[in-house]
């Protein structure tokens, strides 16, 4: 039997040296480069479209109308029938895209399960998230443009169909997650499969539901591929999403940004600036109102 | 089903609470439970809640249960053990058609809840959870505040009114143990509490919807022996009025709390690596611990055999 030692044993808790300790510096400076690289260019566009942008801003940019010609000098005019049209054909296809997308949500996580029909659906509408936007303009172009004229609701039509399949996915997902416990505790007390979805998956998964909703509307929002055939191009304000043509800051942005002339120049930058402050704005507000609803999950 | 939830609501504003309870859910049984509930304990002792015969669970074409029967007594706490994969959640599960949920899950065989057969055409599974409540092994709190958690079930069986609802909770939470813990912080997320005090919160959910029946799931299998202790009273406590048929790892909780023991136990198939549980033993706790017939009870509860 060995002597018992007195000695305090010695013990070395660091990192060992070597192979492992230089991977794992490897990984952590990756890591550190792909955060700067990702926000180079976020940081970048945001600072630029400031600095050119916040110039034009004023309040009869944002309100005024008609819109001028591109040839006009800055100053003239204003984007109010834009940022009206903006905002009126966007809330209009989330108007129809949202509910319709999470309801199919719904259906194919809680009530279709592993039937056909959910999987159609399911793959359809993954599909569709990859049809470019421009086709989802020409689309709505040959099925409703043509027998009905330009009009926001259009425009709606297209930026509803662009948004639908990215809230069903987003959606699906967040529902997905909702741990099968909940459910069952739900079942348990005697509730019914819609009293189930309504009062615990719903409300359980609402701040992600929320995130792809924002996402959607986002995207849509700085859309001007399906909004070129579907809204036309409106010089003065258009109340009447329903019919008659329309414009919105995308088709600003783009007749603007591609003259030679400074006047367009500056209001494609002040059009840019108003639509990611109108983004921004919203996200906020959605944030504001999902941190009610979310409040007793942690 | 919806129908019925209707009736509930209107019939809420002139039938006494009891009474509507009972008219929610399956139609014949309501007499039994009504005496039941006016209290003659110690008449019904001998009640048969639930009939099991010769019932096979499967999911899919995997048979995960064979050849289980047994009555389970009214107002006893009836206790299932055996081994880890023997098939005691899935036969406790068939009791109030939990297993429904789960897709490929049948039951062969016969299941009765006071004398009406649960597994035939007709019976809504909601109207059987009503009166059939569950406690799982996780628990569940509803990303709610304390109080919604267990207003849940009276909202959803029709209850509006606020000093009814107040009443259900405080009661539901001081029967749970819970209420002195929880009664200034009742706007608090449920998620907020600590394991034990979860378990006891879906305890109180599910007794806020006076159940008949309560079936626990290894109710204390995550908690420290204070809270188990504080959940073996409290199910002592209730039996006077509920039904209780618990899963249970520990053959000590067994003994301590149980009037009847189940022992499920597993055969095992080596040439195709099928296990399948069945029950082998079920007799009163007393009888099964201290004289058991079947060489494989006797292996497990002396400790010879996981």
């Amino acid at each position: 039997m060995a002597a018992v030692s007195t000695e305090p044993q010695q013990v070395d808790l660091r990192e060992p040296a070597g192979w492992r300790r230089t991977k794992n510096r490897i990984a952590t400076w990756l890591m550190v480069l792909s955060f700067v690289l990702v926000i180079i260019p976020l940081g970048f566009v945001l600072v630029s479209v400031i600095a050119k942008g916040a110039s034009s801003i004023n309040w009869s940019f944002l309100t005024g109308g008609p819109v001028p010609s591109v040839v006009a000098p800055a100053g003239v005019g204003g984007l109010g029938p834009a940022v009206l049209g903006t905002i009126e054909i966007t809330a209009l296809a989330t108007v129809m895209a949202v509910p319709l997308g999470v309801l199919g949500a719904i259906y194919l996580n809680e009530y279709g399960g592993r039937n056909w029909l959910a999987a159609l659906i399911g793959f359809m509408s993954d599909v569709m998230t990859g049809v470019p936007s421009i086709i989802m303009g020409l689309f709505i172009f040959t099925i409703w443009v043509l027998h009905f004229g330009l009009s926001g609701l259009a425009g709606a039509f297209a930026l509803g169909c662009l948004m639908l399949p990215i809230v069903i996915r987003s959606s699906y997902e967040m529902l997905r997650l909702v741990p099968n416990a909940l459910r069952e505790g739900s079942y348990a007390l005697g509730a019914t499969k819609a009293r189930v979805t309504v009062t615990v998956v719903l409300p359980a998964a609402i701040g992600g539901i929320v995130s792809g909703v924002l996402l959607a509307i986002a995207r849509a929002a700085g859309e001007t591929a399906p909004l070129l055939f579907c809204i036309g191009a409106a010089e003065t304000t258009n109340s009447n999403v329903f019919s008659g043509a329309n414009t919105a800051l995308p088709l600003q942005i783009f007749s603007n940004a591609s003259q030679p002339y400074t006047g367009a120049a500056q209001r494609g930058w002040g059009a840019a600036l108003t639509l990611i402050a109108i983004c921004f704005i919203l996200m906020i507000a959605a944030r504001l109102v999902t941190a009610r609803f979310a409040r007793y999950s942690r | 089903m919806e129908q019925s939830e209707q009736n509930t609501v209107t019939d809420f504003q002139s039938v006494p609470e009891s009474a509507t309870r009972q008219n929610v859910a399956l139609p014949e049984p309501a007499a039994i439970a009504q005496d039941q509930r006016a209290g003659q304990p110690s008449a019904a002792a001998g009640v048969p809640i639930f009939d099991v015969k010769d019932v096979s669970i499967y999911y899919g074409s995997f048979r995960a249960v064979t050849n289980v029967s047994l009555t389970v007594y009214e107002h006893q706490i009836t206790a299932f053990i055996g081994p880890s994969g023997c098939g005691k959640t899935t036969v406790l599960r068939t009791l109030n058609r939990m297993n429904d949920l789960i897709a490929g899950a049948r039951v062969e065989g016969e299941v009765s809840y006071r004398g009406e057969p649960l597994y035939v055409k007709g019976v809504s599974p909601i109207a059987v959870r009503r009166r059939i409540g569950m406690v799982f092994q996780k628990p569940n709190p509803f990303p709610k505040s304390i109080y919604d958690n267990v207003a849940y079930g009276p909202r959803i069986n029709g209850i509006r009114g606020k000093s009814e609802l107040n009443d259900i909770v405080e009661r539901s939470l001081r029967q749970a143990a819970l209420w002195d813990e929880v009664k200034n912080r009742l706007g608090n997320s449920g998620l907020s509490l600590s394991g034990g005090q979860a378990q006891r919160l879906c305890i109180a959910r599910t007794l806020a919807v006076e159940p008949d029946v309560v079936l626990m799931d290894e109710p204390a299998s995550a908690l420290d022996p204070i809270a188990t202790g504080a959940i073996e009273d409290l199910m002592k406590e209730i039996k006077d009025k509920y039904t209780i048929v618990i899963v249970t790892h520990n053959m000590q909780q067994a003994t301590r709390v149980s009037d009847r023991t189940a022992f499920f136990s597993v055969l095992v198939d080596s040439k195709n690596d099928i296990r399948t549980g069945t029950l082998v033993e079920y007799e009163p706790t007393e009888r099964l611990f201290g004289d058991p017939q079947d060489d494989r009870t006797k292996a497990y509860v002396t400790g010879r055999m996981g």
